[in-house]
This record gives C-alpha cells, sequence and structure tokens, in this order.
C-alpha cells in the first residue's frame, strides 16, 4: 500500500520536478555555450530609424558578466567613444570633451547610441539559473529547427524583467529567441539570434535583433564579425585609466 | 503763482516744440504706467495660479526630493506618520508620490513624471474628482495632451521600474485634460490616484511630498522638510524683478529722450530770453528766484505732459486693464505660470511713484540749465549781451 502511494505520489509530482530539471539543465547547457571566461569580438550595430539607418563598429573585451571594455571605432563621430563596466557600475569616456562620466540613476533607461537597447540592459549580470525559476513550456519549430521553450520567471524581485520566456534550440542550446515581460505581463522587448556557428568548440549566435516592443521601429541589428573566446586580456583594460588611453 | 502763470505763458508760447516735449513725456509716462502694470498684473495672477494649482500654503517635502534634480526621485518617498495621514483625511495636507516613467505615444518613447494624488483632496485645483470617477483613468493637462497628441478617452502605454527596480507596463486611459497656467503641474505629467501608484511601485502609504492647505503650516519631522510659500514661489519673483529691469531699459530710453528734449529747451531758453532774464532782476527778483521760474517751467511740462497722457493713456490703460492682454501662444511654453491673457493692475504705489519720478525728473532736468541764471551780469543781460 505504502509502495503505490509513494509510486503515485511520484507519477503526479515527477512532470513538473521532470520539467523543472529539466529547464535547468537546458539553460546550464545555454549557459555552457554562451558565458566563457573572458571574450573579446569585434562587432556591426545597425540602427535603423524611421528615415534612415546608421552602423557603429566597435570593439569589445569582456571577463565574464562583470566586466566589460568597449571601444566604438566608426562612424567618426562615435569613434573614440569608451565603455567600461565594472560590476553594477558605467562610466562612458567621450573623446570630443575628454571627459568621463558615470551613467547612472535615470540615465540606465536611456538607450545606447540611439539604438533598442538601453544601458540598464547591459547591467544585469547574475546567471539566470540564480534568478530565475525555469520550466519547459513547450516544444516549437523555430526556422526549421526544434526548440525548447522555456519560461522564466524570477525568484528574486529585484530583477528588471519579471518574466522571460527563451526559444532554445534543442541540438545546439543556443537561445533563438527570446521575450521579455513586465510584471504586468506586457511584451517589452524581443530578441532574435540568428547566425549560430561552431567557434573554439562551442555554438554561438553571431546575429541579434534587438527590438524595443513598446518603441515604433524595426529594431537593432547587432552582427559579431569575430569572436575569440579565453584570451589573454590584461587587467588593466579594466580600469578608469583605459578609458582616456 | 507768478513762476506758474510765467512757465505756463512760455511753454503755450513756445507752441510745437513743447507740444513735442509733452507728447514724448507723456509717451514714457504711460509707458512705464503699461509696463509695470502688466508685470504685476503677471505677477499677480501667477502667483495666485502657482498657489491655488501647485503648491498651496507651502509643501513638506521629503528630505532626498529636488525637483532640479531627476537623480533624486527615484529615493526621495517615506511613509505617511499617522498624523500626517489625520491631516490629509482632514484635508490639510495633500501627500504626492511622484515616480519617473517612460511614456510610448505613437511608438516615440518619451520621458514622463507618474504622479499620485488623492482624488479627494481639495487642497489643489487640480480636478481630481474625474479621478474618482474614473479610478483606472489618469488626467493630464493641456501642454501634455498637445505634446503627446492624447485627447480624452484615448490609451497611452506607460512602462515604469517598481520600487524594486522590476519593468512594469500599462496602458492608461486618459480619463480627462485640465486647462491650467501652471506648466509645472501640467508638462510631461500624468496624475493617477495615489493609492493606485503606491500600489503599482509598491511602495503601499508612501509619498514625495505633501501639499498644506492655503494658512496651514504644518509641523517638521524628519524625513520632510517645510518649504514656504517664499522659498516656492523664489524663481517666479526673480523672473518678474528681471522683467521689471529689462522693461525698465525701453522705457529710460523713452524718458532719456524726453528729459533731453526739456533739457535743450531749457538751455535755448536761457540763451535767447537774456533780456527777460535781466529784467526780472532789475525789477527786483532774486537770482534765486528767476531760476525758480524756469524750474518751474520744467516741473509744468511733466504736468502738462501727465495731463496729456491721462486723457489718451487713460481710456487705452482702462481697457488693457478690463479685458485683458493677449499673451502670445508660444509664452505658455515657457515653463513659468502665465495666462492666455494678462490683466494690468494700476496700484495707487505704481500710479503716485511714476508721476512724482516723471515730476522730479523735469524739475533736475530744468533746474541743471537755469544754474547759470546766478552767473548773468543783469545789466548786460538787458543788453542783450551775449555771456
Amino acid at each position: 500500500m505504502k509502495i503505490i502511494f509513494i509510486f503515485t505520489l511520484f507519477l503526479l509530482l515527477s512532470p513538473a520536478l521532470v520539467q523543472q530539471n529539466d529547464a535547468n539543465a537546458i539553460l546550464r547547457k545555454v549557459e555552457q555555450n554562451m558565458s566563457s571566461d573572458n571574450r573579446v569580438f569585434e562587432s556591426e550595430m545597425t540602427i535603423r530609424g524611421k528615415r534612415n539607418s546608421r552602423t557603429i563598429t566597435s570593439r569589445s573585451y569582456s571577463v565574464g558578466d562583470k566586466k566589460s571594455f568597449t571601444e566604438y571605432l566608426s562612424p567618426a563621430r562615435e569613434a573614440g567613444t569608451k565603455m567600461l563596466k565594472l560590476e553594477n557600475q558605467l562610466w562612458i569616456y567621450s573623446p570630443s570633451t575628454d571627459r568621463t562620466i558615470q551613467i547612472s540613476g535615470h540615465l540606465l533607461r536611456q538607450s545606447v547610441m540611439g539604438s533598442d537597447l538601453s544601458y540598464e540592459d547591459m547591467m544585469d549580470d547574475r546567471k539566470i539559473t540564480d534568478v530565475y525559476s525555469a520550466k519547459v513550456a513547450g516544444e516549437e519549430t523555430l526556422d526549421g529547427r526544434k526548440t525548447w521553450v522555456l519560461e522564466l520567471t524570477a525568484k528574486v524581485a529585484d530583477l528588471a524583467y519579471h518574466r522571460r520566456k527563451m526559444w532554445v534550440d534543442a541540438e545546439r542550446y543556443v537561445p533563438l529567441k527570446e521575450e521579455l515581460y513586465a510584471k504586468s505581463g506586457q511584451l517589452l522587448k524581443r530578441t532574435t539570434l540568428s547566425n549560430v556557428q561552431k567557434i573554439q568548440g562551442r555554438w554561438f549566435p553571431l546575429n541579434v535583433v534587438y527590438k524595443d516592443m513598446l518603441k515604433a521601429g524595426e529594431g537593432t541589428e547587432f552582427k559579431m564579425t569575430s569572436v575569440k573566446f579565453n584570451q589573454d586580456i590584461p587587467a588593466s583594460m579594466f580600469t578608469k585609466a583605459a578609458l582616456k588611453q | 503763482m507768478i513762476a506758474i502763470q510765467l512757465a505756463l505763458k512760455n511753454i503755450l508760447g513756445a507752441g510745437w516744440r513743447s507740444l513735442l516735449n509733452i507728447a514724448v513725456l507723456s509717451l514714457a509716462f504711460v509707458i512705464i504706467l503699461w509696463h509695470n502694470g502688466t508685470i504685476d498684473g503677471w505677477n499677480q495672477q501667477a502667483r495666485k495660479d502657482t498657489q491655488e494649482w501647485e503648491i498651496g500654503g507651502g509643501q513638506l517635502w521629503h528630505s532626498a526630493y529636488d525637483p532640479l534634480d531627476p537623480l533624486s526621485i527615484q529615493d526621495a518617498h517615506a511613509p505617511l506618520s499617522a498624523d500626517m495621514t489625520r491631516l490629509a483625511g482632514q484635508g490639510q495636507l495633500a501627500p504626492i508620490l511622484a515616480v519617473q516613467a517612460s511614456a510610448f505615444p505613437q511608438g516615440r518613447m518619451q520621458g514622463v513624471l507618474l504622479k499620485g494624488i488623492d482624488p479627494e483632496q481639495k487642497v489643489l485645483k487640480i480636478p481630481t474628482e474625474i479621478l474618482q470617477k474614473n479610478p483606472d483613468g489618469a488626467l493630464i493637462g493641456k501642454r501634455m495632451a498637445q505634446a503627446l497628441k492624447l485627447k480624452t478617452g484615448d490609451a497611452l502605454l506607460v512602462r515604469w521600474r517598481d520600487s524594486q527596480g522590476a519593468f512594469d507596463a500599462l496602458e492608461l486611459n486618459i480619463a480627462g485634460i485640465f486647462d491650467c497656467n501652471v506648466p509645472s503641474i501640467d508638462a510631461g505629467q500624468i496624475w493617477l490616484p495615489i493609492e493606485r501608484l503606491q500600489t503599482m511601485m509598491n511602495l503601499p502609504g508612501e509619498a514625495t511630498l505633501m501639499v498644506a492647505a492655503s494658512g496651514f503650516r504644518p509641523a517638521e519631522t524628519s524625513p520632510w522638510v517645510f518649504q514656504s510659500e517664499d522659498v516656492l514661489l523664489a524663481d517666479l519673483n526673480t523672473i518678474i524683478q528681471s522683467k521689471k529691469g529689462s522693461g525698465a531699459v525701453l522705457y529710460g530710453l523713452l524718458m532719456i529722450i524726453a528729459l533731453l528734449a526739456i533739457f535743450d529747451t531749457q538751455v535755448l531758453s536761457i540763451f535767447r530770453r537774456q533780456r527777460e532774464i535781466g529784467t526780472y532782476i532789475a525789477l527786483g527778483m532774486t537770482r534765486r528766484q528767476v531760476i525758480g521760474i524756469f524750474t518751474v517751467e520744467g516741473s509744468v511740462y511733466s504736468i502738462l505732459a501727465i495731463v496729456l497722457g491721462a486723457l489718451y493713456g487713460g481710456p487705452f490703460l482702462w481697457y488693457l486693464a478690463k479685458y485683458g492682454w493677449a499673451m502670445p501662444t508660444g509664452g505658455q511654453d515657457m515653463g513659468i505660470s502665465i495666462s492666455d491673457r494678462i490683466y494690468p493692475v494700476y496700484g495707487t504705489g505704481l500710479v503716485l511713484g511714476t508721476i512724482i519720478l516723471v515730476v522730479i525728473a523735469a524739475t533736475v532736468v530744468s533746474f541743471l540749465p537755469a544754474r547759470k541764471i546766478a552767473r548773468l551780469n543783469p545789466t548786460d543781460a538787458i543788453k542783450g549781451k551775449i555771456q
């Protein structure tokens, strides 16, 4: 009798547990692909406006999710602008004024160079598995690829996005699409990832389209033209002094 | 008396030259009254509107709150004490919670300030009764409605971060649009029932500032700091003083032209009327009495100018005071309280002060050339010898 009860209980609870374990396992595999000790990449960010679009190229160095340094290379107006992120602090150096300013408070809500990305989107650097409880909501085919649809709900209150929905490539464990929701359930942002390449033994999407769903427009396209993982990056790169060099 | 009769006779005898002097001086007189009356009228209206719509009888601010520093708003909030809640219930205080947010009209992003206020408050003139009837609605001013191209019944998507930093978004229904002359409670602001905003922010019972009812001085308790009407109206006072200063340049120039003309006329009179001056002295008048005759001429100029100014300026100034003076539409977007029409106010102090200013200035410029009389030799003067 006791065995039957335990077996029945297991059958009742197991789908939820399995779902959660599966989701966390999927997220861990995603993190293995997407995270690295450090990486260096060059990118083109195309911002599409109502009348025209412009492309900004940059070179970035990052260590984990906590430190990053970006130098803008073109167009001429933006060339030489540098951005340094250390933990939850962000500084921008502008060569035209030769000044370094810290981005904080309401300035974090402003868009990065007119794109659909805001500075605060770059600030949340906690591990997804630490701050969200995930479950597999189903399977879908996206651009011909089988994906797991994960639903992530915030475990802590101080997260920017209360709920996320992530479509993860079931074979390569790379997110192909992500939607970010407000507490009210309003869709706020959508990210579409493509051009998944195998780089240094890991699958990695090189193209990302960010779309602020509350704003009109086609969104901002972010293309990585080169990516290198686990490079030797000098520690002095992640200091405020490096901004003026 | 003789001096006044002589002065009148000489002024009227000078014909067009006198009329021109009097006309220019009267114009300066009317313009001084009009300009200062307009500024005083604006000042009175702006102070009244600002008190009725925004500052009440003063405000209690959270110590971290600085309306000129957007970075301060995020942390400037605290729960109301039991005493404050009681005073709010009695209509002595109107708590307001301010929150920064982004609005998305027609797919554009615009920074806005969400302000929560008790729909039943009577401290301010903001028509919050609209929110009583529409607790899910929002109230905006005419400038905000114009800027975002919104009308009553429209929906506006708003995104904000709650007290813990989580994004939230909601479509607000515009329940009403109010018309007021105080842009600081209108431009870039959306008014909601305070309890609703407290729930949206997860800040139950908290406020950023409290507006006191007129004549009520609330006690300061940490973290609340009282800002008196004088402090809150300091910016307006500075603008009024600056406007008065710039206006003074305009009518100062007009006064200088009029006074120069009187000065010039007096110099010419003394030069051409040397025989007359010599005769006065020969008849037994002291030099001081003769100087007095010429100085009084200047004063009579000013009195005639005031009379002429009153004749044509009186109806003009009365008309403006009664029907107002339409302000250009752009004037209301400058961020200062200014109504569609300004009604000038001509106080007794202003009218008397202007009369005294014109009379004294004209008398002084008449006296200066007349001092030369003291140095005239009466014999040579009677002979008409140029000295």
